[in-house]
């Protein structure tokens, strides 16, 4: 039965991908059907016929392909317009760093069309960029590891002779790897390259415990949430298979000062190290929420919901407490379909 | 010497430090001192409640309780203040 006080809304979810190095779309999904404020319907948005999240039970009610991110915002805008139609979402939430330039773009668009968005500006989002991002730590006092950009392997030995080893070879938008040699850093470097792109980013190398800290900005320098997590296990691409919540207010004080410096708009993570003397590097601000959204749904601050609401130009009210000690374990399932359903997103591109 | 007031420690001895999230098993008297150590006790007074408690000689248990101490520090259990 339904609750006809419930508002009813749509919301388009991207990052279905729910694989060893995963998208946060369907944590994200589950924190918004969590929430008993929405009788909702979720339309998943995928870029792959493979994506998990398209053939989960209880994820998204319809699923729709979307052109890549290099397809360009024309692309993306028809396709929307499209789906729109049909569907009249009114909340679109893309939780991929390499599709978002497109989507604060179009957000103006979107608007026209009656679809919320709720994303950091295009200011925000290159403020926090891995090549921008120690400059910003040195104008609003943040520790961040130094770095440098570099557009040719042969400015590795050099690079290297400035920072000495170990030290990471990170990659445009994800990945990052820790040479111990200029052999590792080299083959790193053309590894990153042939996936991501150009620059490569050299980072110093920071030894410590890694927290991670989920948070929402409401756009006016407030924290409507902000919820720390320590990795308890780590895959050999450096997520989170486990976690737990942390009680440090050290680690919340330090997401709120980032908010306010930046008036963020939107979901974002801080990664952080944390050397043993307690100083907190900032190794990477990524502009979305993290796969591991959903634990702050368990530890009682539904982000993701929260973040509906700001969409769709309601208040909300900054949470104030969490259940500290809330741990989530990650878990692989062998999901059995039949090759029709398949078809169907891979030929029609809906499902 | 003070130990983490936010320390939390179950009954069968499983210690979690919610400030990184570190955790530890300890056995049930470990558990028993951490316990008073939270309470504020000073070493006087928990000397006196284990060995009034257990079977175990002042000076053995002087020593005991060092080496306990002594983990707690190596794990940040504890802080100088």
């Amino acid at each position: 039965m339904t609750n006809s006080t419930k508002r009813k809304i749509t919301v388009a979810v991207t990052g279905l991908n729910a694989v060893d190095s995963p998208g946060p779309g369907v944590a994200v999904i589950r924190g918004i059907r969590d929430c008993e404020d929405f009788d909702v319907r979720i339309i998943g948005f995928s870029y792959e016929s493979l994506e998990p999240g398209i053939y989960m039970e209880g994820i998204a009610d319809k699923v729709y392909q979307i052109p890549y991110p290099a397809a360009g915002t024309q692309t993306l805008l028809s396709r929307i317009e499209y789906i729109h139609a049909i569907e009249k979402i009114d909340v679109i939430i893309p939780n991929f760093d390499a599709e978002l330039y497109n989507f604060i773009k179009i957000s103006p668009q979107l608007k026209e069309f009656g679809i919320a968005t709720f994303l950091p500006t295009h200011e925000q989002f290159e403020s926090r960029d891995k090549v921008n991002l120690f400059k910003f730590g040195e104008k609003h006092g943040f520790l961040i590891p130094k770095d440098k950009t570099i557009y040719d392997v042969n400015e590795l030995a050099a690079t290297a002779k400035e920072f000495g080893y170990p030290l990471v070879v990170k990659g445009k938008y994800y990945e990052a790897t820790v040479a111990y040699t200029l052999e590792q850093a080299q083959k790193a470097f053309h590894k990153l390259n042939a996936k991501w792109g150009l620059p490569i980013i050299i980072q110093e190398f920071i030894s410590g415990t890694e927290v991670n800290i989920a948070a929402l900005g409401d756009g006016e320098g407030n924290t409507i949430s902000a919820v720390p997590m320590r990795k308890l296990f780590i895959t050999d691409k450096g997520k989170a298979w486990a976690g737990i919540t942390l009680e440090e207010q050290s680690l919340i004080d330090l997401a709120e000062k980032f908010i306010q410096a930046t008036k963020w708009r939107g979901g974002f993570e801080i990664e952080i190290m944390r050397t043993q003397d307690g100083k907190p590097y900032i190794m990477e601000v990524n502009p979305r929420f993290p796969a591991w959204i959903y634990l702050t749904v368990g530890a009682g601050q539904n982000q993701p919901a929260a973040l509906v609401k700001l969409a769709l130009g309601e208040k909300v009210k900054p949470f104030t407490t969490y259940a500290v000690g809330k741990l989530f374990i990650r878990y692989a399932w062998d999901l059995i379909t039949d090759v029709s359903e398949f078809q169907k997103i891979s030929a029609f591109g809906e499902l | 010497m003070k130990i983490h007031s936010n320390l939390a420690v179950s009954d069968s001895g499983f210690i979690f430090n919610p400030s990184n999230g570190d955790s530890f098993s300890t056995n049930l008297v470990g558990a028993e001192l951490i316990r008073l150590l939270k309470e504020g006790k000073s070493l006087t007074e928990i000397k006196k409640e284990i060995t009034s408690k257990y079977e175990v000689e002042p000076t053995v248990f002087e020593k005991d309780y060092e080496d306990f101490i002594s983990q707690l520090q190596d794990h940040f259990l504890v802080s100088n203040d």
